[in-house]
This record gives C-alpha cells, structure tokens and sequence, in this order.
C-alpha cells in the first residue's frame, strides 16, 4: 500500500483527504473480510476436473487461479457464502464449519 | 457589453447554463423546472453547448449521475424542484460529503400533500442540512446572475462544495421579465476552465471514491471540516459576489440591506417576497414609519453573525418564512434568526409568519400588518403573538 495509514486512527479531523478520499486505487484487498465466516470451502482435487466454475460464480474473487488451474481459495477475503460448493457441478467443494476446522487444527 | 432581454426566470437560468457550458448535465423534468431542462436540452440538440447531457428515469438518478461525473473530473449542472429535490434527498448529502461542486437550480415548489405545483421554501428547506449552499434569488436576474457565480464559488479551492440555486417556481420561474445577459465570451471568462485537482478519470494518479467509513469511523471528522468549510465558504461568496458586480454592475453579498441604516422595525425575508415588502417599505417611508428589509441570499452558510451586526439596532424585528417547520418552534429561518440573537444585549423582540404555503398569493396588505404588528409591539413593548400566519383562511 502506498498511502500510509499506519496512524490513521489517531488522524485528526483536518489531517484526512477532502471527500475521504483514498488516494490510490484497488486497495479493497487490503480490507480482510475473511473473518465474517462460518462456514469454509474445501476442495476434494480428486474430484475437481477444474471447469471453473466457482472461479467464475466467486462473488469476492477468492478463488485463486494459476495455469487454468484451481490453486486454492483466498481465506482473508473469502466469505463463506457457498456459492462455489452450490454451483460446482462434481460436488468437489464441501463447506466445513470454521469452529470444526480450527479444532481439527489445533489437534 | 450586457443585452436587454425580456425572459422567464427558467429561459434566463437555461442561458446562463448555455454559456456556462457544462461537461454534464443530467437532469429530469419537473413543474415548475421543467423549461429550464427543455431549453438547455434544445441548445444541446443544436449544437450550442458541448455538454453530455444524460436522460434519467428519476431525480434520484439525476443526482446519482451528477456525482459520479463530477467525482470523474468533469463540471456538472442539473435542475429540479419539490418533489424531484426530495427524491435526490440520499445523494445530495452524498455530493457535499465527497465535496463535489455540482452546481443545481431548485426552483422552489412546496412538498406534497395535499399535492400542490406552486411556491413555498418546504423542498429547498428540507435539504437544509445536506451540506450544500444555498443561495436564494429575488427574481430573474438575480437567478441568473447567481447561476453563474455558484461556478465560481462551488468550484473556488477552499470551498469544493456544491451549490443549490433557489428562486420561486412559477413567480420567477415563469414570469416574463426584463434582464440583462452578459455576453458569452464574459460569462466563459468569468467561470474559467474547470480543474478539478483529484478525480477519477486521472489516470496516472488513481484515486478511490466514496469508500466505507464504518469500521474505523472517520465519519465524525469529516463532518466537523464540511462545517468549517461551510463556513468559510462565506467570505467566498463575497468575493465572487463582488468581482461580478466589477463585471456586471451588480454585486451580491450574503445578504441585502434596504433602508435598514435608520430603521426601528425590520422584516426579513428569502425570495420574490423581498420585492413586495420593498414597495412596502418604500409606502411606509413615505408616512415617515421607519421600516427596513433584510433579503437574505446565502440561507446555508447561515450567516449568524453578519445578521446579528446588521439588525441588532432595530427594536422589532420580523422574520418571514415561507414554509412550515412541522412540530418546531415557528419557521426555520425564524428559528435561527433568533438564536443567533440569543447572547445579544437589547436584541429586538423578534416575532415570526408562516406565509404563502402552497402558493398562497402575498399581498401588500400582509406585509402592511406585519409592518403594523411592528409598530405596536414597539410601542407597548409586547409581543401579542410570537409566531403567526399571514393570508391562512381562518
């Protein structure tokens, strides 16, 4: 990020661009919306034929892509809606309850 | 050198838009507007002006068009009135927060219902606190003088707000009267090219507009500089006020003072009523009755402090309002006029009307018994009734 808002909370009222204006474009990734979800996509590769479909349905574009390729799901941005897992025409992508999953992590 | 010409306050504001010409101009009709749009969207059609001008299905998008064209950098115009302007309500507040200089008409036509085309303030009222500044005109002229300054001040580098132009729909709007137009070659120099420092259509410095504020909420802030701006935007108009007076001949200010200088009693008032109070006022001098007028031009910024120094020697004092503050403590302007006499030392006693809602005609007669009403109170020293109506049948 070029524009530096380390201190941002402690801007004062005259110190912000006029309009709140950012000024630079396409940060909205810096913006982690990963924590509103409940429930997390998994991808069964076995099953995956790589149609891309939940690539093209991904409402937050947090299916990763390299080489015409499903590399793997963006987990600060997804979040959670289950698009992908409804319009994935193998049943490839189940979606796991976040709780669920970081206990299976921890353990 | 400036022509005589006899036109509506509507034909006026479309010429001055002409000379203006605007990058955009989106805009929906609506009575009593609706002719500034017709003719404006006739010069586009005969190649007069270079303006985009955008078809909308509603006010709403009318607004909504406004501001993402002038976030992309270029000048924009639009018009409306009453119910058009309360159906811009969400975006205009979102056109002062980006600081957006879209200059617009608002051709004063009251809030249904019952529903009713004519005159009142209700609609511009209602939109007082959306952060835009509002600049009331007595008449054609003064309408399209005005249009041409609000350029000037909306797009001015400590100001960058926009700027809503009130005249009376149907009084002004579509009267007949003589002006004058300056000539085309003035009006282009006099508005400038527009500049604008950050806009989106700049590519090589890429900006974002109108993000979300909510989680870390700068929105507080913000609000305390629309203020300050606001206010500063005083000094703003009178020099812009002033250098058009070098070009025109008239120069405007934040207000206008008739025969106050040895006034007793004052009225005060927005709009084409400042004319029939002034022949009133002239009637009442001629019986050696000492009355003066106070029209107010810039309703937002309030000018509290210009108009506590300029009425402060008056005994009483009347404020006329020509919409209804439903629930409140009289009118809008009557409410503010007196706060800002509050910490003032032998303030006049300060009374308020509610007159011509919906178009109700005011006559001279009404203005005579405000003068009158004056007249008792600063002979007794009583006030009989604080606030009242003016030609309501009762």
């Amino acid at each position: 990020m070029k524009w530096d808002i380390k201190n941002i909370k402690n801007w004062k009222y005259n110190q912000h661009l006029e309009g709140a204006l950012i000024p630079e474009a396409g940060n909205a990734e810096y913006y982690k919306t990963g924590g509103w979800r409940t429930e997390r996509p998994v991808i069964d590769k076995e099953k995956c034929t790589n149609c891309l479909f939940c690539w093209i349905f991904c409402p937050d574009t947090s299916v990763i892509v390299e080489d015409a390729k499903i590399k793997e799901f963006d987990y600060d941005h997804c979040k959670g809606c289950g698009v992908c897992a409804v319009e994935c025409p193998k049943s490839a992508i189940s979606m796991i309850d976040e709780n669920e999953f970081k206990k299976q992590e921890n353990t | 050198m400036a022509k005589t010409v006899a036109l509506t306050g509507n034909a006026a504001c479309a010429q001055a838009m002409r000379q203006i010409n605007p990058d955009v101009v989106a805009a929906y009709p609506i009575t009593p507007q609706t002719t500034i749009v017709e003719e404006f969207a006739t010069f586009v059609a005969n190649g007069k002006v270079n303006t985009e001008f955008i078809n909308v299905e509603s006010e709403h998008s009318a607004m909504s068009a406004c501001v993402g064209a002038s976030a992309a950098g270029a000048r924009v115009m639009t018009t409306t009135s009453s119910q058009g302007l309360a159906l811009m309500w969400e975006i205009l507040y979102i056109a002062s927060s980006l600081r957006l200089p879209i200059v617009m008409h608002n051709v004063n036509r009251t809030l249904s219902g019952p529903i009713n085309i004519h005159c009142d303030h209700s609609d511009s009222m209602g939109a007082r606190d959306a952060g835009w500044i509002q600049l009331f005109c007595e008449n054609a002229q003064e309408a399209y003088d005005t249009t041409i300054q609000a350029i000037r001040i909306a797009e001015n580098k400590n100001v960058h707000l926009p700027v809503m132009i009130l005249y009376d729909g149907f009084i002004i709007s579509h009267a007949i009267t003589r002006l004058e137009l300056l000539e085309d070659e003035d009006v282009k120099k006099f508005v400038g090219d527009y500049k604008p420092e950050k806009y989106l259509l700049d590519i090589e410095n890429p900006v974002a507009v109108g993000s979300f504020d909510g989680l870390h909420g700068f929105y507080f802030e913000h609000k305390k500089v629309q203020n300050e701006v606001i206010e500063r935007s005083k000094d703003v108009i009178v020099k812009v006020g002033n250098e058009y007076g070098k070009l025109s001949g008239r120069s405007y200010g934040l207000f206008e003072e008739y025969k106050l200088d040895d006034a007793e009693v004052g009225i005060v008032v927005l709009g084409s009523t400042a004319g029939t109070a002034k022949l009133v006022v002239d009637q009442m001098r001629d019986n050696n009755k000492k009355v003066g007028l106070l029209k107010l031009r810039s309703f937002r910024p309030f000018p509290a402090k210009e108009l506590f120094d300029s009425l402060k020697k008056l005994k009483a004092l009347a404020v006329l309002d020509r919409s209804s503050s439903t629930g409140s403590f009289g009118g809008p302007l009557f409410g503010e006029i007196r706060s800002a006499f509050y910490d003032g030392k032998n303030s006049p006693k300060i009374i308020g009307y509610i007159y011509g809602l919906g178009g109700r005609d005011v006559s001279l007669n009404d203005i005579e018994k405000v003068c009158n009403d004056l007249s008792d109170i600063v002979k007794t020293g009583k006030i009989k009734k604080e606030i009242d109506y003016l030609g309501v049948r009762e």
